[in-house]
Parts: C-alpha cells; sequence; structure tokens
C-alpha cells in the first residue's frame, strides 16, 4: 500500500516535534506529554509497517501502550513529589544535584 | 478517498502537535495533545488497525491524559505563569535540531529495504478476513508473546505500587 512511506514520514515528524517539545520546553509536565507524542509517532509506524510485516506491530504497541501507562503513572507521581519539595515544576529550578 | 481521509487525519496531528509544544499553559497542551492522539487513532484505524485504534481512544485520550490533566489540577498549574520557553537563541537551536531529526529519520526510511522479510501482498488482510481484527492481534499475543505479556502486567503492578509510594506524603 503506498501511504506506507506516507505514514513514516509523519512519523518521524511527530517523533521530531516531540523531541523538539522536550528541548523547548522547561515545564516537567509538558516535557511528559511530548514524550507521549513520541512514544504515539512510534505507535504509528509499527501499525504502518504491520500491514507489510504481520501482526507483530500490533502486539507490539500494546506492548508500548503498557509501558507508556506505567511510565506516566510512575513520572506523574514523581512530579508530584518534586512540587511538593520545590513548590515548582520547572525543571531549571530543580538543581539539586548540580551543586 | 483513504489518502484524503489520511493526509487529513495526518495534518490535524501535526498543526495540533505542534501547538501542543508552543502553548504556554498546561491545560491548553494537554487539550492540543488529546486532539494528536484521537487523529492518530484515526491514522491507525486508515492503516488497517482497528483494535489498536480504538485502544488507543480508550487509554491514551481516555486514560492517561485524564491522568495528566488531573495532576494539573491537583498541582493548580492551570493559571498562566511566566513562560517556560527560552528566548529566541533556544528557539532557533530546537528548530534546528528537530529538522536535523526530521532529515535523519527520513533517510533512515529511505534505505531500509526489508525486502526479504516482507509479507506476500495481502497477507495482513487475508488474516484480518478468517481471523478478525482482535483475533488476530489476540492469537499473537497470547500464543507467541505469552510470557511478555504476563511480564507487562508485572510492570504494570510494579508502576501501580511505586505511583503510591512516591506520591504519598507518608506509609
Amino acid at each position: 500500500m503506498d501511504l506506507l512511506g506516507s505514514a513514516l514520514a509523519v512519523s518521524a515528524i511527530l517523533f521530531s516535534m516531540g523531541v523538539a517539545g522536550v528541548l523547548l520546553r522547561r515545564n516537567a509536565i509538558i516535557m511528559f506529554m511530548c514524550i507521549e507524542l513520541m512514544l504515539n509517532a512510534v505507535n504509528l509506524s509499527f501499525v504502518a509497517l504491520a500491514q507489510q510485516l504481520g501482526p507483530e506491530g500490533h502486539v507490539f504497541v500494546l506492548f508500548v501502550m503498557a509501558v507508556a501507562a506505567a511510565e506516566a503513572a510512575v513520572g506523574l507521581a514523581i512530579i508530584i513529589a518534586i512540587y511538593r519539595h520545590k513548590e515548582t515544576v520547572n525543571l531549571d529550578k530543580v538543581n539539586l544535584l548540580s551543586g | 478517498m483513504l489518502v484524503f481521509n489520511f493526509w487529513l487525519f495526518a495534518g490535524l496531528a501535526m498543526i495540533s502537535a505542534l501547538l501542543c509544544i508552543t502553548r504556554r499553559s498546561p491545560v491548553v497542551s494537554a487539550l492540543w495533545l488529546i486532539v494528536t492522539m484521537f487523529s492518530i487513532a484515526a491514522l491507525f484505524i486508515i492503516l488497517g488497525g482497528q483494535f489498536i485504534g480504538a485502544i488507543q481512544v480508550l487509554v491514551y485520550a481516555g486514560a492517561i491524559m485524564v491522568l495528566f490533566l488531573f495532576v494539573i489540577m491537583l498541582l493548580n498549574l492551570g493559571r498562566g505563569e511566566p513562560t517556560d520557553i527560552p528566548g529566541w537563541w533556544g528557539k532557533a537551536i530546537t528548530l534546528g535540531i528537530g529538522i536535523v531529526l526530521i532529515v535523519e529519520l527520513w533517510a533512515v526510511t529511505r534505505i531500509v529495504p526489508a525486502g526479504e522479510i516482507r509479507l506476500p501482498a495481502g497477507t495482513m488482510e487475508q488474516v484480518m478476513d478468517q481471523q478478525g481484527a482482535v483475533g488476530a492481534i489476540s492469537n499473537t499475543l497470547f500464543r507467541d508473546y505469552l510470557v511478555p505479556f504476563e511480564i507487562a502486567s508485572v510492570l504494570l503492578l510494579a508502576a501501580v505500587v511505586g505511583a503510591v509510594v512516591l506520591a504519598k506524603r507518608r506509609l
């Protein structure tokens, strides 16, 4: 199907937007949302390639979603713990280990 | 028609992703990310993953983004803080790195032929017709990938326990 190349290109653009968001923003929650955006872009290329390589692509998307859910739960708990200590989610102000 | 729909939702996904990383308020960013995830769910369905599209709406747009909005509400971050976006120098560097990354990824998709491992044309549609959209996934998941599936459940249990331990003030 000729949508494969287009889907991979869209996936590359979305992934790069996620990376750019992580580099651009200092707000911890928005950086987390950009990580979810990157995972979604990877899922898109998995589903696009599954049409030619078999249903394993769909299975891996399910695993990626499980890992993303676990990561979101733990990461947001860490953000809440940081906010409780620092009263901010700006990661430039969380510099306990930088001396 | 399929191609038109693909580019419609692909354009929607890219525009809302761009708005997601450039809006100042976390709530607005989260809402644009939900639009992105719905568009990606539509792309999944167009690309033949109907079940994955439904799961995308349920898990990502439904559960994970509600978790994000809940934390934003809990930390009271909705109103405008001083911006966390750097000046034009930081924006230029970010734009440059992003463009380099797009070109790199695009080049990777060009040079990988994958001709030897590709299934014969129409195999996936045949499997979908015989076993159904869910059956094709579940037969693979519960036969070949049963052990990773069980390990994923242990991972989720560990994440639940870890989230409670981290976020609770004292046990």
